[in-house]
């Protein structure tokens, strides 16, 4: 089993997502800087949170053409698994891997706090031991996090049940003030139309242990390496 | 080399919330300028082309441009602003 983790000039939570697969979960993860061409042949490919090149023009919009983007692509092209955290997510819906944008949070303030996300499919196998209803203690650090696509897609998104986490109260309401960012259907995760491709705003990464107040994060990155290792034998 | 300059603008889709421009047009009227009814924002991105190349050219070039990298479809149009 082998993750390999993106690195941009001003990604964050890259190391601590080496920490989670590597340290926590046991899992054989290289960290792989952006101007590499070698993803170094993992299951999966994690791209991490942050500002890469300052969210400059748009989040996300230098990173997908960065020389290890190529890879990444041809890794999703043949089969293989991608996760896009925050800043990922936002690089792999300018990449077309996703649908939609992530805009400015309704508010405009750049929002730091935990939330609580709704499973809401099990479309997507990046999910897998989460039944649908479950509710996470997972944290946001985002000021563009407000998820928008046009009518069309998100009909479609919703038909195909390729949206895979909601802003929710603690016991799974959905309500405005649940939903921290403004994000169009309170979406805070979404998967493509074959599941390998799964972006989330929340960071998993960062509640994997209880002294980092919740580990609640280990169910999502716990269960894809469980499924991952399962679909590899 | 001489260069010629062109200007790029980006805007956001009509549909597409704009809180930023909601947050302007409530200070505009804050400060008493009651008459305006909407704002948007968007961007203007100058480009310094070689002058050497002929101007349809640079159009189709500058097209693909935003095509490519400097408007987002999903959520933003582009035009070039004629001076």
């Amino acid at each position: 089993m082998r993750v390999s983790v993106v690195t941009f000039p001003g990604s964050n939570c890259d190391q601590d997502a080496v920490w989670a697969f590597g340290e926590i979960l046991g899992v054989d993860v290289t960290p792989v800087w952006h101007k590499s061409h070698d993803l170094a042949n993992p299951d999966l490919v994690f791209i991490p949170g942050g500002f890469s090149f300052g969210d400059y023009l748009r989040s996300g919009a230098i990173a997908r053409f960065s020389p290890i983007m190529n890879e990444v692509a041809q890794h999703y092209r043949k089969g293989g698994y991608v996760m896009g955290i925050c800043n990922g997510f936002q690089i792999l819906c300018e990449m077309g891997i996703l649908p939609g944008c992530l805009m400015k949070n309704r508010d405009l303030a750049f929002l730091c706090q935990d939330v609580y996300v709704r499973c809401e499919s099990s479309k997507s196998p990046l999910t897998y031991g989460l039944s649908t209803g479950t509710v996470l203690n997972i944290p946001i650090a985002h000021g563009m996090g407000r998820y928008v696509a046009d009518d069309d897609t998100l009909r479609s998104l919703e038909d195909h049940q390729q949206v895979v986490f909601r802003y929710t109260t603690a016991s799974g309401e959905l309500t405005e003030e649940a939903n921290p960012n403004g994000s169009l259907n309170a979406i805070a995760g979404i998967c493509d139309e074959s599941g390998r491709a799964l972006g989330m705003m929340p960071h998993p990464e960062r509640h994997v242990e209880s002294a980092l107040g919740s580990d609640d994060g280990l169910q999502v990155l716990g269960g894809l390496i469980e499924y991952l290792e399962y679909a590899a034998t | 080399m001489d260069s010629k300059t062109y200007r790029v603008s980006v805007q956001l889709k009509p549909s597409v919330l704009d809180p930023q421009g909601k947050t302007v047009a409530h200070a505009l009227h804050a400060l008493g300028f009651e008459e305006v009814t909407d704002v948007r924002i968007g961007k203007i991105i100058s480009l310094k082309i070689h002058g050497d190349l002929p101007d349809d050219e640079v159009r189709g070039r500058i097209d693909a441009m935003c095509q490519k990298l400097l408007a987002n479809p999903v959520i933003e149009t582009f035009e070039l602003v004629e001076d």
